[in-house]
């Protein structure tokens, strides 16, 4: 599965296809994070709902707590 | 035009120069971030600055809180007062105040009254939430940034127009990748509190900015932003129709109380949950002495301190009477758990 993800191309094992199996792969899993696909927000719930494709362009953004 | 700042007003134009040199900006916390942003409001001639922090200088602040140096560390040095020491040495023609204090829900509202923008300097989710209540229920934007490693993010919350941290969170996240932890390295404190920084100057020349939650990872060179305005919760318990403003309440600060007689503290948590002691004590390994785990306590000794942590989140501090000390051990401690 190929995705721009972050602004870089990267390709990932074809098992990766749901934003809840791409937030694993990264280990982001228990994170807070906000995830937009295509422009669009992907909501918590729609996590495991919400499959992805080739050339999808998506973005990751989680939080951290230092400073 | 005033020389010393002719090539920021180049840019900015006359008026925006005037409304910087008569603005004013509480930066919370004094550590990396804080040291970074401070400097260079304070070169830009920002009319007031306040520094709050509740910790000392320390030898591993050295490589990337720019405002110290080694005789800070050597005089154990409170950081905001050290802060505002340089920040003088940088401008006098300034006013800088500098408050050595644990920002918490029943002080932040008087903190922040006066002041035209809060930055965020904290190393902490608790603390974020706490400003972000008082920001949004006095209406002061509030400007978030945070870091870690080689990663650090960015969001400018503004009252009644953004979405504020409360509807990014949802809740408060139980991850604690801290600095002390995975480290950090000093080039992502400055791309965060470059961006936060650009804010506050666009905020105080009375420029709008836009709710775009930004990330980036230094290393790896990755970068990201999203347009959050979706995320704008109207049932926020923070910004929506009926707020209560959470964090702010009584019931839910984490309280301290000094044992009379004990050379003790009790650190409260506002919620209790169910610690694994023994997967604390697991984390714990090799950075605490004299472990003793039963049932319902883990007892070790933490730099010169020793801690009973109890399977509630509740501890106590032996070997000072002092609240604020006690409460930044129990933080660092904690921190080991949620790693």
């Amino acid at each position: 599965m190929n995705f721009q993800l972050n602004g870089k191309q990267v390709e990932l094992p074809e098992v990766v296809d749901s934003v809840e199996k791409l937030l694993t792969h990264y280990h982001l899993q228990s994170r807070i994070a906000v995830v937009e696909v295509n422009k669009e927000i992907v909501r918590k719930e729609e996590y495991e709902t919400k499959k992805l494709s080739n050339g999808d362009v998506v973005e990751i953004i989680h939080f951290v707590g230092g400073g | 035009m005033k020389t010393r700042y002719s090539r920021q007003e180049l840019f900015l134009g006359k008026e925006s120069q005037k409304k910087v040199e008569s603005g004013s900006v509480i930066i919370i916390g004094a550590g990396a971030l804080g040291s970074s942003s401070a400097e260079m409001l304070a070169r830009a001639g920002v009319g007031k600055l306040t520094i709050v922090d509740r910790d000392y200088v320390e030898w591993s602040n050295l490589q990337r809180q720019q405002l110290y140096g080694e005789e800070d560390v050597k005089n154990k040095l409170p950081k905001a007062f050290a802060a505002k020491k340089r920040l003088q040495q940088i401008n006098s023609e300034i006013t800088i105040d500098s408050l050595i204090e644990d920002v918490h829900g029943l002080n932040i509202e008087e903190m922040i009254k006066g002041h035209d923008v809060i930055l965020d300097a904290t190393d902490n989710f608790e603390t974020r939430l706490i400003v972000n209540d008082a920001a949004v229920k006095h209406g002061i934007p509030f400007i978030m940034g945070a870091c870690v490693a080689s990663y650090g993010s960015t969001f400018p919350i503004i009252p009644n127009e953004t979405p504020c941290l409360h509807c990014l969170l949802n809740h408060l996240p139980v991850d604690g990748m801290t600095c002390e932890t995975v480290g950090v390295i000093s080039p992502i404190v400055q791309i965060v509190t470059a961006t936060q920084v650009t804010y506050a100057l666009k905020i105080l020349a009375g420029v709008s900015v836009s709710p775009i939650l930004k990330s980036i990872d230094i290393w790896k060179d990755e970068k990201a932003e999203i347009d959050v305005k979706r995320l704008k919760n109207n049932h926020c318990p923070t910004c929506g129709e009926h707020p209560t403003y959470p964090y702010l309440k009584f019931e839910n600060q984490t309280k301290s109380d000094v044992l009379c007689g004990r050379d003790a503290v009790q650190i409260r948590p506002p919620k209790t949950k169910v610690f694994e002691l023994k997967v604390f004590t697991e984390r714990l390994n090799g950075n605490v002495t004299n472990l003793i785990i039963n049932p319902f306590l883990l007892s070790c000794g933490f730099d010169e301190y020793r801690i009973v942590f109890f399977r509630d989140g509740r501890a106590i501090v032996h070997g000072t009477n002092d609240t604020k000390v006690a409460r930044s051990i129990y933080t660092r401690f904690l921190q080991y758990y949620l790693e």
